[in-house]
């Protein structure tokens, strides 16, 4: 029985959720000495007053478009994946030895040479906590979480011991080559007489991170695979009865969800940094869990949700920069989000669920 | 190697044992009552920075142990509302309690202190300072020179912050609370069949309130440890992971007290030896990558729970919300 309409579902209770995590955020700014409404003016005017503060805005939704539809397409399969940041950490392996080691004539090559080995090393990297949930029962959220951490050490011991240039001093790989280089929003848009700030490091990796999206989308809803990942998601039981083995629908949503995290390297490590260094991926793994609940776990909302994130990214730097607010103000809101759309729902859910039966009897 | 060597390895690793073994405890209380927790690293970050805070405001460490306490109760009270009241994910509210930890001290440290996120270094009544034993010797010289009894005394036993002791005491505390009382039987029943002890009439949502305020006490006790006795202050991110190091040492336990001890104290010695690459090379002939010291309990983890080693059986209505049968 569905006690709410659609429309409530969709769009009201997420809404009230992050009403909640906005008037709490606020009421934070407030408690450290500041004015909330003069620090979202600063935000807005810095996140998106400018070509240049929108290009920020969209270089940071890219990442979150991918680690959010990574961990959106766990979530329709009850699967919690929280070891985003490894798969993302991994991906930029996959990006750096395709950029270093391969010489590609043309950018657009390599771009496709990139996306593939980034995906193949995140799928890797979420294919093994597959594995050992599917096969050996061990939970996958405490085996991603560890495997965030073997990660980081990896990543730490190429960069340090492996990939590091000889003379250098910072762990980090050497530059790649200049075809590699993708371009910007601003070599995109000019052909058509658009200026944009050449500064900004949104790239045509938001386009792949757009077509994920949509091929993400068709995935779920008009293949028969999304449908057998949904009903696994629905009810593990009837869908054993059904006929679908748990087995498979784990390593594949699992494998797709790493690879999308995995390519999100394309972006922060192809993309902006032309290199690989280390903590590349500042989080963003961990910021697709937000981006996943707020979305509804809908490519569409991840979408909206990447660019609400791109936004408060952007926005919480200007802050950082002009005010004495610490940047950490957007860890506070990433975690009121989850707080109120993910663990809270219910809170939320039951009094609106109360309404509208009541209104419904009213009705009758 | 010397003996004096090995006694100071497993010096560092009682020191860095301590905090873990707390957190793992707390997470021990919580998971044995059906309540998953991955927000103890938050809850010892937040007591970290407050008893830290409130130790330097009050110059007295005992009120910023209350204190970090207090904050760690709190996101302790978070997390069972979400997870016990309206039956949310208790994953989710974890990963939720754990972000807010780290944004929130680093903006209210900012905003009390203007270090850059730290509190002002501790000193003299406002940290756990060492307790000498009678007749330890405290200078590493002296020590050095002494037999090899002298110095596991003075150096190993003696001079470690009252928190140690008490620490380790908790460890058969906690035993005698889960298996001799009948509070702790109610509590492991209501993380294997909490139906069960709704039908005997007791709880369910008293109980594991309950436990979680345990918890929150334990990680509380954690992270005043961590910038009160362990270092002199309050750093940015300073739980650095150890909160998921105590998951993993939960789980190599299986959830059982003196295993958690034993299992804290090898990932304990494992944080000790990468501070000494030296050691490592000077004993095994070879040298040792650092970060594979350091993912060594994650590697660890994932075996065990792989079930290569034993298997790793958590308790069975972890995780899943208690609805009252109407």
């Amino acid at each position: 029985m569905d006690v709410m309409p659609k429309w409530a579902e969709v769009v009201l209770v997420p809404l009230i959720s992050l009403l909640l995590a906005a008037i709490l955020s606020g009421l934070v700014i407030l408690a450290i000495g500041e004015d909330p409404i003069a620090a979202l003016k600063l935000m807005i005017d810095g996140a998106l007053g400018s070509t240049y503060g929108w290009g920020y805005t969209l270089y940071y939704a890219t990442n979150f478009m991918f680690t959010g539809l990574a961990v959106s397409v766990a979530f329709h399969a009850r699967l919690f994946n929280i070891g985003g940041e490894g798969q993302a950490m991994l991906g930029g392996l996959g990006v750096a030895l395709a950029c270093l080691f391969i010489p590609w004539p043309h950018w657009s090559l390599g771009l496709l040479g990139a996306i593939v080995l980034a995906g193949a090393f995140g799928a890797i990297w979420a294919a093994v906590p597959a594995y050992l949930q599917a096969k050996r029962g061990s939970h996958i959220v405490i085996t991603t979480i560890m495997f965030n951490f073997i990660a980081a050490a990896v990543l730490n011991y190429m960069l340090v011991n492996v990939l590091r240039p000889q003379g250098a001093m910072d762990p980090a790989t050497a530059r790649f080559p200049e075809a590699v280089h993708l371009p910007t929003l601003h070599d995109i848009l000019a052909p058509i007489g658009i200026s944009f700030s050449k500064a900004a490091p949104a790239n045509v990796s938001l386009l792949v991170a757009i077509i994920a999206c949509v091929l993400v989308w068709l995935l779920i809803w008009r293949t028969k695979l999304g449908y057998e990942i949904r009903a696994y998601g629905h009810s593990e039981s009837a869908a054993k009865y059904a006929g679908i083995s748990p087995v498979k629908i784990t390593m594949i949503a699992m494998t797709i969800s790493g690879a999308l995290a995995g390519m999100m390297a394309i972006n922060n490590v192809m993309g902006e940094a032309e290199r690989l260094v280390l903590n590349a991926t500042e989080g963003a793994g961990f910021i697709g869990i937000a981006v996943a609940l707020m979305g509804r776990s809908h490519p569409l909302g991840v979408f909206i949700a990447a660019i609400l994130f791109g936004f408060l990214y952007q926005g919480g730097a200007e802050l950082a920069l002009w005010t004495s607010i610490p940047r950490e103000l957007i860890v506070v809101i990433q975690a009121l989000v989850i707080l109120f759309t993910g663990a809270l729902d219910n809170m939320v859910r039951m009094p609106l669920e109360r309404i509208f039966l009541a209104l419904r009897k009213g009705g009758n | 190697m010397d003996f004096f060597t090995l006694i100071q390895i497993l010096d560092a690793t009682v020191r860095l044992a301590i905090p873990l073994l707390l957190a793992c405890l707390a997470g021990l209380f919580s998971e044995r009552a059906g309540i998953f927790d991955i927000g103890l690293e938050g809850k010892m970050l937040a007591a970290a920075f407050f008893s830290a805070a409130i130790a330097s405001m009050t110059g007295s460490v005992w009120i910023g142990l209350l204190a970090g306490i207090a904050a760690s109760l709190f996101l302790s009270g978070v997390h069972g509302l979400a997870s016990i009241t309206f039956r949310g994910n208790q994953l989710i509210s974890g990963v939720a309690i754990n972000f807010l930890a780290a944004g929130m001290t680093v903006l209210i440290a900012q905003s009390w202190f203007s270090q850059g996120g730290r509190t002002p270094s501790l000193s003299g009544a406002e940290r756990f300072n060492p307790i000498n034993f009678p007749g330890a010797l405290t200078t590493t010289n002296e020590v050095k020179a002494a037999s090899p009894l002298m110095q596991v005394y003075s150096e190993l036993l003696s001079g470690h912050s009252l928190l140690v002791y008490f620490a380790l005491l908790t460890v058969p505390m906690t035993w005698w609370l889960l298996y001799r009382t009948r509070f702790g039987l109610r509590l492991r029943a209501v993380g294997e069949n909490p139906a069960a002890v709704d039908t005997a009439g007791v709880s369910v949502v008293g109980l594991r309130y309950a436990a979680v305020a345990i918890c929150g006490i334990l990680c509380g006790i954690a992270g005043a440890y961590l910038s009160t006795a362990l270092q002199a202050g309050f750093v940015k991110d300073m739980s650095a992971g150890r909160g998921f190091i105590a998951l993993a040492a939960l789980i190599f336990a299986k959830w059982r007290p003196w295993h958690a001890l034993y299992a804290t104290f090898l990932f304990g010695l494992f944080q000790a030896l990468e501070l000494r690459p030296d050691v490592i090379e000077a004993v095994i002939g070879m040298k040792i990558q650092g970060q594979f010291l350091g993912a060594l309990p994650y590697i660890m983890t994932v075996v065990i729970l792989a079930g290569f080693v034993g298997k790793a059986i958590p308790p069975r209505a972890g995780g899943e919300p208690y609805v009252k049968e109407r």
